[in-house]
């Protein structure tokens, strides 16, 4: 059963030079309830702003994005903020951290906005990813790879529907970097949480079984090549 | 983690800065509730301050420099009475009580004052309270001996038994000595009024000190009045002020001070001018120290958004943060409040003998905090505004 459909998905930008551009533009798209999908696309071909559409943190011109049955495409602004509190995890190729809060602080920050906060969760998730001992170290205080655990920690604390992963080892070194995708996916199984996740590094893609080349799915980026 | 607990952590992230605020608002709330708290008590102080008295004969002159010069012990004396005049009003139907000052001389530039023993047998300076003795007895009429304010025993390490020579002149002149020698005979409990700065003398000792005038034997300074009802007050002021030109009667003493007031008034508008404009700059300085620091928060706003915040958590955010920082300078205020008023409280004391209710509560302690958070809050909204406003997408680079 589908978790996130995506049909007639519409969105564009001006350039600084007043020009309007389509960034994305895509047919269809869907997501089953627990599945695991990767996306290759290269930098700059709006892999980004495509998963940036699907949590709301932008709006489409045109098209819907049905999440759980809620359509993110044309629900109010604050609806949607309430939808990716409480349906999605993000994990962000930087991390995404706030440096004034320890990692515990920062898992529990990311419950805040969606079912509310729970220590005895937040601490289950930084001790599942292997961080019960730094629960009270800020994220300057753990290396790199700590930090990408206490992201994975911090999307699935909410046990969210559908996890989106952006570039999620694009700061990591090969071996953090697989440690890193295997906690993800292995969460994510865990958590039945679906797993939408683009990358451009094929070491990254080889895991998956369905990897799709965003090109293919993105008209846009097609037209830019055209 | 609710709201204000993300805005604790907002505010560790930016302690100093944080610090430096509140900082700036603990002065400029402390400033603007000492003015208001001095301007109030010491008009409610100083106009109540009477010593037990209803009203001051004395010579023709400004009745305002009667009252400072008999009461407060402050100005020069306008000039004399004679006996004659002094033995009129002590008979006089509408007067209880009528008791004689004399001024003129100093000991080390405390007052000496010549009066009778029953301004502290007989009166209560204020209700309830007459003149008390820590040491000592009062002194004896006819002999050269002193009673000495608690103040003025303490400044110039005076005891009982002591001995002095008094110097001519209400300012001291070591030039100026008289060859009498007084006997300190008792020391003054304090009793938080002018009479606490004075050295107390037989009132014929001090009319007939060596080097005065003999002529002037028997003048005296002023009269000290107490009324018997206070419809009195407007026969004798009929009687002295509007018939007489030789004589001012100053009465009642709160409306002379209350009218000095009323003439500096200028004076504390000014004051309270600046602190208002001090408050003001505070207020904009919670602006300038959120604003500044917003480029830095960008990044964290938009995570917070990415997170499911809405737009208006985040405003929200931003203002309580204001309003905070706004409430720890407050709190912090206080201290620097207190800390004025126990500084300004000690000076007036040490010009003036008045002790001033430095702790006493006044309406300001209320709304000065309130209006301070307020204007914090306000300041708070410029960037939070600008917070509101912010794009998501654009903060949480890099973009792939």
């Amino acid at each position: 059963m589908a978790l996130l459909t995506l049909n007639s998905l519409k969105k564009s930008f001006v350039t600084p030079t007043g020009e309007r551009r389509m960034i994305v533009d895509i047919p269809h798209f869907s997501l089953d309830q627990g599945e695991q999908k990767a996306l290759r696309g290269e930098s700059g071909s709006g892999k980004t702003t495509f998963l940036h559409l699907i949590a709301g943190i932008l709006s489409a011109d045109a098209g819907s994005i049905l999440i759980d049955n809620h359509d993110m495409a044309t629900l109010a602004e604050s609806k949607r903020d309430r939808l990716r509190a409480e349906s999605l995890g993000y994990i962000f190729q930087t991390f995404n951290l706030l440096q004034g809060y320890t990692c515990l602080e920062n898992v529990l920050l990311g419950m805040t906005f969606g079912a509310g906060t729970d220590k005895k969760r937040a601490i289950e998730v930084l001790e599942r990813v292997g961080l019960g001992h730094r629960l009270h170290h800020y994220p300057r205080q753990i290396s790199t790879g700590q930090q990408q655990r206490v992201a994975v920690a911090r999307a699935i604390a909410n046990r969210p529907k559908l996890i989106l992963a952006d570039e999620p080892t694009g700061n990591l070194d090969p071996i953090n970097s697989h440690e890193s995708l295997t906690l993800i996916r292995e969460t994510c199984t865990e958590t039945k949480a679906a797993l939408l996740l683009v990358s451009h590094d094929p070491t990254v893609l080889s895991g998956f079984n369905q990897v799709k080349d965003f090109s293919d799915l993105n008209q846009a980026v097609k037209e830019h090549i055209k | 983690m609710n709201l204000f607990s993300i805005v604790l952590r907002n505010l560790r992230q930016h302690l100093l800065s944080t610090v430096i605020t509140a900082l700036s608002i603990a002065l400029a709330g402390g400033l603007l509730m000492s003015i208001w708290v001095i301007k109030q008590q010491s008009q409610e102080t100083f106009t109540r301050v009477n010593i037990g008295f209803d009203a001051v004969l004395g010579a023709r002159g400004s009745k305002l420099q009667l009252v400072l010069n008999s009461i407060f012990h402050l100005e020069a004396s306008p000039g004399n009475l004679n006996q004659a005049d002094y033995d009129y009003i002590r008979h006089h139907p509408t007067v209880r009580r009528a008791i004689p000052i004399a001024v003129g001389d100093n000991l080390k530039g405390f007052r000496i004052v010549g009066t009778l023993p029953q301004l502290f047998t007989d009166i209560e300076y204020t209700p309830h309270h007459t003149f008390t003795l820590l040491e000592g007895q009062l002194f004896d009429p006819s002999k050269k001996e002193a009673v000495v304010g608690k103040f003025v025993a303490e400044q110039l390490h005076i005891k009982v038994g002591d001995t002095f020579h008094p110097f001519h002149g209400l300012a001291y002149d070591p030039r100026n000595q008289h060859p009498e020698t007084y006997r300190v005979t008792g020391i003054l409990d304090d009793s938080n009024t002018p009479a606490d700065k004075v050295i107390w003398i037989p009132l014929n000792g001090l009319q007939t000190m060596g080097g005065h005038d003999p002529k002037a034997a028997n003048d005296i300074s002023a009269v000290l009045i107490q009324l018997r009802s206070p419809t009195s007050g407007f026969i004798l002021d009929l009687m002295y002020n509007k018939q007489g030109n030789r004589l001012t009667f100053a009465w009642p003493i709160g409306a002379i001070v209350a009218d000095l007031f009323s003439k500096i008034s200028w004076f504390d508008k000014v004051l309270t001018l600046i602190a208002y404009l001090v408050a003001l700059v505070s207020a904009a300085g919670v602006l300038v120290a959120i604003y500044n620091s917003m480029a830095a928060r960008g990044r964290d706003i938009a995570i917070l958004r990415a997170l499911g915040a809405h737009r208006r958590t985040i405003l929200g955010t931003i203002v309580l943060e204001a309003a905070t920082i706004g409430a720890l300078g407050m709190f912090a205020s206080f201290f620097v409040h207190f800390a004025i008023m126990a500084t300004v409280g000690t000076i007036i004391r040490n010009q003036t003998g008045v002790l001033l209710n430095v702790m006493s509560y006044q309406a300001v302690m209320l709304w000065a905090p309130f209006t301070m958070i307020s204007l914090c809050a306000l300041g708070g909204l410029v960037p939070a505004l600008k917070a509101y406003r912010a794009d998501i997408a654009s903060n949480l680079a890099p973009i792939s």
